[in-house]
């Protein structure tokens, strides 16, 4: 079988891959291919027809399929090579990329590759809902892709578990298609999206959210007759006596997304238990040499706009590996401290300059983050609200890093 | 008015392969199915293990056939292309009684003729399955895993091969005998005509042995449910892990699949609705307690998925039925009634099907079908080839070069292969059970919708017939507007 060198392979052709590849590209890497599985570049956001991206990368708020154009037209200026309705089905520690592909199966040996698979969403057996298994059980995302892209409607009365943002938009956009949504259940005491979804998807279209509850049952046993809610208490254990039934036809769980990294495992990426997406360095790469990762197959991301500029970030980092000046000294660890739910890089070398992204583990006003190494304070951010929903990032200076020390992140 | 020879009625594991030892000969054949497709009950939801014949009364028929059908195993699984491990199999115990119980599960055993029964020390056991908790067991070697979807689609695909016609969603409601001695059977959608009547109804039996005019059983059940275990653990269990079993029931327990996922279930709860295969969550809870202390590696990170299953407890006149009923009855001419086949009737679905058959051909005498060729060939997994094969696939056919499932690695070309399968079926779970696309991690996230798309594209359907596993289990309520 004929292998192919490439100085750089990009598995995936979603937000991530694409503004890697332009980045690479405008650092004179030419020699740099995209792998898309799909018949066209753009990832999901093809299917997000709602607008809202762009608002932080190019201060407009486009619709997904828009937001994508601007990073497949720079793409497409730059010629950069990218091969459609190619599925990556193996990877190697030594950055070997297999794919499918009606024109045969293709091998790559790169330089460099990076993973940008985004990411997959929790599906009713993870979180074994009882009852029976009826039709009418969608995740949101796929809902929307039925809607969005397939022209389909999946149902007429609906009932949303989760207040995950695709879930917030689909209430939205079921409701828009003349569906009914009876409401919108979140097992949390706050909601799980951003604000703003709350605002424009619920509160505009008079959708009630119920916090702290959740489906304890779906009934029926050919298509979805019905729901059992139940309240939740403060341990998210049901509460004996607050269950309501609710009967509808369909059942849209909007409950967490899973970064998906089959292939990083098989090149043995160590990945992370609380991000689900491999540790990384400040320059974004993996604990295999020359495999690097950005956006949602790193950790999932609140807006699209932060997997954009992740991945131009992790270009730099990809260069400096293909010229040979591998930093891997990346020694100092990073650790998530009381109030933080993860943060990335997992670690970083003492001559990077890292962009720490961390997640609050509860809604909180007036606190303040603080980046600390020993007894010294590297860094501080003072904020009014923050929202386990929304990412949050401080820029390190690399001049305060002073020891290999470990560096902790917390709430205070 | 279709008219048969031979009517089966129920086309799960029993049911096909009566149909399927029926076309050895010169018959016309017929396999009546109220769902649309042959393994949504119980020939799909149980553990999919191959038993090895020591766990039952001396002198049964489900002693007897269970040995039968486990020792010709390989024949069968080859012959149809059923993916089969003979992985052996352990019952784990730790205390003084449950060694008594052990040694007697040994003698019964042996005298069943199960092959190859021995109790093996902790060493021994550790040497097996080193991630297993206890302090020694009973090794039945020759018991094993099997694909039971593929097994009950491959023996339905081998009759139809052969000359069997299966008319799926067609539910029994009423059977006559006419003046001319032979049988009107009635379903929710046509009339059929038939000499001979065989009932393989499974959970339906009681109702079509009452429809025959043979009264006098009764059934109860039982519900067990079980949980799917992603393939990242699949590892860290070679072979299917027991308790030791009381006298009513296995235990729950801990198997591999062929596919490379572990099972853990099930429990057993009584019920009386035998069409519910509901899950509750205290029976989630329950199995994965249990379980633990066999075989401490179910954590809820691996759970991709859950089902139950109902395992009929059958009553005659007498009482509990301990045995396989298998009859046919002069005052009930030209019928083979099949009571009580429940667990091992996976394993002993082909020698239950040959004493069925001969019930008939001993009175009926038809000639052989010389043109009966026993193989079936299930369709070519893309993802069990090597590099090599793959290109080669995909030279002959660019479909296999499109993975339209990514969890999986199903391609384009299975997924055709699937929907224009002999027996003709319309729902995604019939894709699931021929491909193992939508079985994944993400459930069918990533590629549901390019599968319901060509089921739409290649049997014409609209959007609103294609359903998810039954009838009435509509996927779509129709287009965006």
């Amino acid at each position: 079988m004929n292998t192919e060198k490439k100085q750089v392979v990009i598995i995936g052709g979603g937000p991530a891959g694409l503004a890697a590849a332009v980045a690479l590209h405008d650092l004179g890497v030419k020699d740099l291919l995209i792998v898309e599985r799909e018949k066209h570049l753009g990832g999901i956001l093809r299917q997000c027809i709602h607008d809202g991206f762009g608002l932080t990368r190019f201060k407009e708020s486009l619709s997904g399929p828009e937001y994508a154009r601007r990073f497949i037209d720079e793409v497409e200026k730059r010629n950069i090579s990218y091969i459609t309705e190619t599925t990556v089905i193996e990877l190697t520690e030594d950055r070997i990329v297999r794919a499918a592909s009606k024109k045969g199966l293709l091998t790559w040996q790169a330089d460099a590759v990076v993973l940008s698979m985004g990411c997959r969403e929790r599906t009713r057996g993870a979180l074994q809902i009882p009852g029976e298994r009826p039709g009418g059980v969608y995740t949101a995302g796929v809902a929307q892709s039925y809607i969005n892209l397939y022209n389909t409607m999946v149902g007429k009365k609906v009932v949303i578990l989760g207040s995950g943002d695709i879930g917030l938009i689909m209430a939205r956009r079921l409701t828009l298609e003349g569906a009914k949504v009876e409401g919108v259940y979140e097992i949390l005491p706050y909601p799980s999206g951003l604000e703003r979804n709350v605002e424009q998807c619920l509160n505009d279209f008079g959708i009630p959210l119920h916090l702290s509850h959740t489906v304890t049952k779906i009934h029926g046993g050919r298509r979805v007759e019905g729901v059992t809610i139940s309240q939740v208490d403060q341990e998210r254990n049901p509460i004996p006596g607050k269950e309501t039934y609710i009967p509808c036809d369909t059942l849209v769980l909007s409950v967490g997304l899973i970064p998906e990294n089959e292939l990083s495992k098989m090149a043995k990426v160590e990945l992370d238990s609380r991000t689900n997406g491999p540790r990384v360095d400040a320059s974004y790469q993996t604990s295999t040499p020359g495999i690097f990762a950005a956006g949602n197959v790193l950790h999932v991301h609140d807006l699209v706009d932060y997997v954009s500029m992740e991945a131009e970030r992790l270009a730099k980092g990809v260069v400096d590996h293909l010229k040979g000046a591998t930093s891997k000294e990346s020694c100092i660890p990073v650790l998530a401290g009381e109030g933080i739910t993860y943060v990335l890089p997992q670690q970083i070398g003492d001559d990077q300059e890292p962009l720490l992204s961390m997640r609050v583990q509860r809604p909180a006003e007036n606190i303040a983050v603080v980046v600390r190494q020993g007894e010294k304070e590297l860094a501080r951010l003072e904020l009014e609200e923050a929202l386990p929903a929304e990412m949050i990032q401080i820029l390190l200076d690399p001049e305060k890093i002073k020891s290999d020390q470990p560096m902790e992140v917390y709430v205070r | 008015m279709k008219k048969y020879d031979v009517l089966v009625i129920g086309g799960g594991v029993v049911g096909s392969a009566i149909a399927r030892e029926l076309s050895r000969y010169q018959l016309k054949i017929g396999v009546l199915e109220k769902n649309p497709d042959v393994c949504l009950e119980m020939s799909a939801r149980n553990s999919a293990v191959l038993h090895g014949g020591f766990a039952y009364e001396i002198g049964t028929n489900k002693a007897a056939l269970c040995v039968e059908g486990c020792m010709e195993f390989d024949e069968v699984a080859r012959e149809l292309d059923v993916p089969f491990i003979r992985t052996g199999k352990v019952l784990v115990g730790n205390t003084p009684e449950d060694m008594e119980s052990l040694k007697e599960t040994l003698r019964i055993g042996k005298i069943n003729g199960a092959v190859g029964l021995e109790i093996i020390d902790e060493k021994r056991l550790k040497e097996l399955v080193p991630a297993v908790e206890g302090s020694f067991a009973l090794l039945s070697p020759m018991s094993g895993i099997l694909d039971p979807f593929q097994y009950t689609i491959g023996l339905a695909e081998n009759a139809v091969k052969n000359g069997a016609r299966y008319h799926l969603m067609r539910e029994v409601t009423g059977i006559h005998r006419e003046e001319d001695g032979t049988y009107k059977v009635e379903t929710s959608k046509e009339d059929f005509r038939t000499k001979w009547v065989i009932n393989a109804a499974g959970l339906g039996a009681v109702k079509i042995s009452e429809m025959l005019g043979i009264t006098g059983y009764k059934m109860g059940g039982t519900r067990g449910h079980y949980i799917v275990l992603d393939k990242a653990v699949g590892d860290l269990l070679p072979m299917p892990v027991y308790p030791v079993p009381s006298t009513t029931y296995m235990g729950i327990h801990v198997t591999p699949t062929v596919e490379g996922n572990v099972t853990v279930g099930p429990d057993a709860d009584r019920v009386t609705d035998l069409a519910n295969y509901g899950v509750e969550q205290h029976n989630m809870d329950y199995l994965v307690e249990d379980a633990s202390t066999l075989w401490p590696h179910i954590h809820r990170k691996d759970f991709i998925r859950n089902y139950a299953g109902i395992q009929p407890t059958w009553l005659d006149r007498e009482g509990p039925m301990k045995d396989f009923v298998i009859e046919a009855r002069e005052d009930v001419p030209n019928t083979v009634n099949l009571i009580g086949i429940e667990s091992p009737g996976l394993t002993a679905a082909l020698p239950v099907a040959r004493r069925a058959v001969q019930l008939l051909v001993e009175r009926e005498k038809p000639e052989m079908n010389s043109n009966f060729d026993p193989t079936r060939k299930r369709i070519q997994r893309f993802a069990e080839a090597t590099p090599e094969e793959q290109a080669e696939l995909i030279r002959e056919n660019p479909d296999y070069g499109e993975i339209i499932c990514r969890c999986e690695s199903v391609t384009k070309a299975e997924v055709l292969d699937a929907i224009h399968n002999p027996l003709g079926v319309e729902t995604m779970i019939g894709m699931k059970y021929r491909t193992r696309s939508m079985m994944g991690r993400c459930q069918g996230g990533y590629c549901q919708m390019r599968i319901a798309q060509l089921l739409q594209e290649e049997k014409g359907l609209d959007v609103t017939q294609v359903l998810y596993a039954r009838e009435e289990s509509e996927l779509f309520s129709g287009r965006v507007r």
